[in-house]
């Protein structure tokens, strides 16, 4: 036997190229390992492109109608979020037009509001979001909020001038206290930043478990394990790692493509510098394909079974990590539960080490996990040496 | 009567098919009843409470003690240590033990005694938008409240308690936020998630029993049982079981999930169960039209489970479609779950009646048609070849 003596990075090769035919032969490897990506960071960076939701179409019932009602809804149309696109005459046109989805919120003064507020007599204005949009209805509310009290602080502002008092002087009567907000490493509050930087990595996350677990199960389902295992001089390790190897370099490339555009096209901030952020890449790619890897060994080659239960897994992520929902409001069991999402550890490091920009020591506890991923494969090899010889393709 | 026999044999063969595999079973059965509590539950709290926050107290002086206290006092912030330095306070920060600074200067009251505005410092984590905004909003809220006390008691004093309190607040406001009164996740998020959970474990389903299929039958697409029959009837048959277990699913949906975790259900039932039959329809038969492209059965998990989540932000519900490009929103149109996730969510969240939903409708009514047209037409072309290798082996 020739292949016994033969090295091992010639049968790491001669594995690899084996499977680079494989993908040849069946072009979905094609579309999971470059059209799905490459078409989810099109998508994701085109549509968030404006970076913060703007011009948010609002509704306005000014039953008033008077030139400080127009003050407040010019200030109002000014902001950054509210655009007033369409007037109603009453209350319920416009709750209808927001049941619709014309609008995501509208604005009510009432009838005499003017009068009633030089009179001292209090009115009151209103406003009404729908926060079945949670996002536009969040930001809505914040800009509507900070017109009411707007509203009722010009009316202060009038008298003091007509006390007397400077504008600075006024302003320091009517807003004592100025709240000066930092929002640190994302100033502009840019949503692209804030969800593709997790998103996508998620995305990529779980094509690479599903695209492992479905080559290697591709083998025992061809029924040509045995092939491999000889091709790899009897070794799991081996035979499992050369297939796995052109998967490894091409997720990896993807990796750093997308880091490439959100770092340095898009101008995501990036504290640490890409390389820190491409070599994280990496370690993802590879904690990803040992998960699949773990999974597959585990259910002992039973392809559908891990293959279903990576797309649970992965999917399962993206609420788990906690960047939209933050993992410490959940239930305790939950918690525990998101230390084996690698994206969750994903999301802490990037947010430890891009966005913020701190020694990689705070996170240590990631790092960790992220490894002990890695290693994820050292547990189950010993099934991999009984299927590879015995089992055969199991539904 | 034929034609009615024909499509429950169809159908009765498909059931068979799908009962005895496992792997179908979990997509269009476990998933279904399983993933909507798996996800209300993580979201079942809602928001988000307690934001943990530290205080850097340079001014010491009885007004930034008030500050901090009623911070403390608020249900979404908690402060967890005043501690003297910037860099103290950074350091929780890199431990993940606070998500904000508030940073008092020390000329905080001096500048408010010369008539100068005082500024204090809110430094947030941008990490996730929910704790930026647990502690935006009550910082501000604080801040409102308090400068209204130091405007009454240091310039514009009234002359009677009712002067100062309309002093105090000249104009009131409310705020409603209408269909999720306590601006909670899971309210806002599971609706559409629950109809994302139809199309996609039907794409799934029905793309695995097609990869079955073809397996099994050498490459066709109908095993030897189901041809022989007209297109039309193969392929009512087929939808059929998926159709009435997805009516079953729905049910449990509205009965079962929307109660237990207290999602908002301000619909009616019928109206209900009417939108979402006619969303499960379109659903399957984009799913057949889809199924065209399995070849084996695990393809459709590689081809169909990412596309999840670009689905849940082309519906508009995540991202608003008022900020969505042109090109995308017409991308969106040729999925049931865009025009199933804003139907769900304005029939069932906020009690809209058919009548309000016709876009919708008319959307999902198009893509049964179309769907259905090009799933006949692929399923006659391969039919037309079973045909022939059938006659061509009897021949032989």
């Amino acid at each position: 036997m020739t292949m016994d003596r033969q090295s091992l990075p010639r049968r790491l090769w001669q594995i690899a190229h084996r499977e680079i035919k494989n993908y040849n032969r069946r072009p979905l490897f094609l579309f999971t390992m470059l059209i799905a990506p490459l078409v989810c960071l099109v998508f994701f960076t085109s549509l968030m492109g404006t970076g913060l939701p703007t011009k948010l179409p609002a509704g306005l019932v000014d039953e008033d109608d008077t030139h400080i009602t127009r003050i407040v809804v010019r200030t109002l149309n000014s902001m950054q979020e509210t655009n007033f696109t369409h007037r109603y005459s009453n209350f319920s046109d416009a709750r209808e037009a927001m049941q619709r989805g014309e609008i995501y919120s509208f604005f009510y003064i009432p009838k005499g509001l003017t009068e009633d507020a030089l009179a001292n007599r209090q009115p009151r204005l209103s406003f009404y979001t729908n926060e079945a949009y949670f996002l536009p209805g969040t930001m809505l509310m914040k800009d509507s909020r900070y017109a009411c009290e707007l509203a009722g602080l010009a009316l202060t502002r009038e008298t003091l001038y007509a006390k007397g008092l400077t504008e600075d002087q006024a302003m320091a009567v009517i807003q004592p206290l100025v709240i000066e907000t930092h929002p640190l490493g994302n100033p502009y509050l840019n949503y692209s930043v804030y969800l593709n930087n997790i998103i996508l990595p998620g995305i990529l996350i779980l094509l690479i478990m599903l695209c492992a677990t479905y080559a290697i199960g591709y083998e025992w389902k061809r029924g040509t394990q045995r092939e491999l295992y000889a091709l790899a001089g009897n070794s799991s390790t081996v035979a499992l790692a050369g297939k796995l190897l052109p998967q490894t370099a091409i997720f990896t490339l993807m990796f750093m493509l997308f880091d490439v555009v959100f770092y340095r096209f898009l101008g995501f901030p990036c504290n640490v510098g890409i390389v820190r952020m491409m070599l994280l890449g990496f370690i993802t790619v590879l904690a990803a394909q040992a998960f699949g890897v773990f999974l597959f060994g585990v259910f002992a080659g039973k392809l559908r079974l891990s293959m279903c239960l990576c797309s649970l897994w992965g999917i399962l992520a993206f609420s788990l990590a906690g960047f939209t929902y933050p993992v410490p409001a959940m239930h305790g069991f939950l918690q525990g539960f998101s230390w084996f999402f690698p994206l969750r550890q994903y999301y802490l490091i990037y947010v430890n080490q891009a966005l913020d920009g701190n020694s990689i020591f705070y996170v240590w506890r990631s790092v960790t996990a992220m490894l002990l991923y890695v290693l994820l494969p050292i547990t189950v090899l010993w099934r991999y040496r009984y299927i590879f010889l015995k089992a055969k393709y199991i539904e | 009567m034929k034609n009615i026999r024909d499509i429950c044999e169809v159908a009765w063969s498909e059931i068979k098919a799908l009962v005895t595999d496992k792997g179908i079973l979990i997509f269009i059965l476990f998933v279904p009843l399983v993933y909507p509590l798996l996800y209300s539950w993580v979201y079942t709290n809602e928001v988000v409470r307690e934001v943990p926050c530290v205080v850097v107290d340079d001014s010491h002086s009885s007004l930034s003690r008030e500050f901090t206290r009623k911070l403390d006092a608020s249900p979404d912030v908690k402060v967890v240590a005043t501690v003297p330095s910037m860099e103290q306070a950074q350091e929780l920060m890199r431990r993940g033990e606070a998500y904000g600074i508030l940073r008092f200067p020390s000329d905080l009251t001096s500048d408010l005694v010369r008539s100068r505005q005082g500024h204090i410092g809110l430094y947030c984590s941008m990490s996730s938008m929910l704790y930026y905004k647990a502690l935006l909003l009550t910082a501000t809220n604080v801040s409102l409240d308090m400068n209204k006390d130091i405007k009454i008691q240091g310039y514009v004093h009234g002359t009677t308690d009712r002067q100062d309190e309309i002093n105090r607040t000249p104009i009131t406001y409310d705020y409603v936020a209408l269909f999720n009164p306590q601006s909670g996740f899971a309210a806002f998020l599971i609706p559409p998630v629950l109809m994302l959970i139809i199309q996609q474990t039907l794409f799934l389903g029905i793309g695995m029993a097609m990869g079955n299929t073809r397996e099994k039958n050498g490459g066709a697409i109908l095993s030897p049982a189901a041809s022989g029959r007209p297109t039309w009837m193969v392929i009512l048959g087929k939808a059929l079981p998926y159709l009435l277990l997805y009516i079953v699913i729905a049910v449990y949906l509205y009965t079962v999930v929307t109660p237990g975790f207290r999602l908002p259900r301000l619909g009616d039932y019928g109206t209900y169960m009417v939108f979402a039959a006619i969303y499960i329809l379109a659903c399957i038969f984009m799913g057949m039209a889809l199924s065209m492209l399995v070849y084996r059965r695990e393809d459709c998990i590689l081809l169909f489970v990412f596309l999840s989540v670009p689905m849940l932000f082309l519906s508009g519900l995540s991202w608003p479609g008022s900020n969505m490009p042109e090109f995308w929103r017409w991308v969106s149109c040729l999925f049931p779950s865009t025009f199933g996730m804003n139907g769900y969510v304005r029939i069932v969240t906020m009690g809209d009646s058919l009548s309000h939903v016709v876009p919708e409708l008319k959307g999902l009514l198009i893509q049964i048609v179309a769907y259905s047209t090009l799933t006949f037409l692929c399923y006659r072309r391969g039919k037309h070849h079973i045909d022939n290798f059938i006659s061509n082996a009897t021949l032989d």
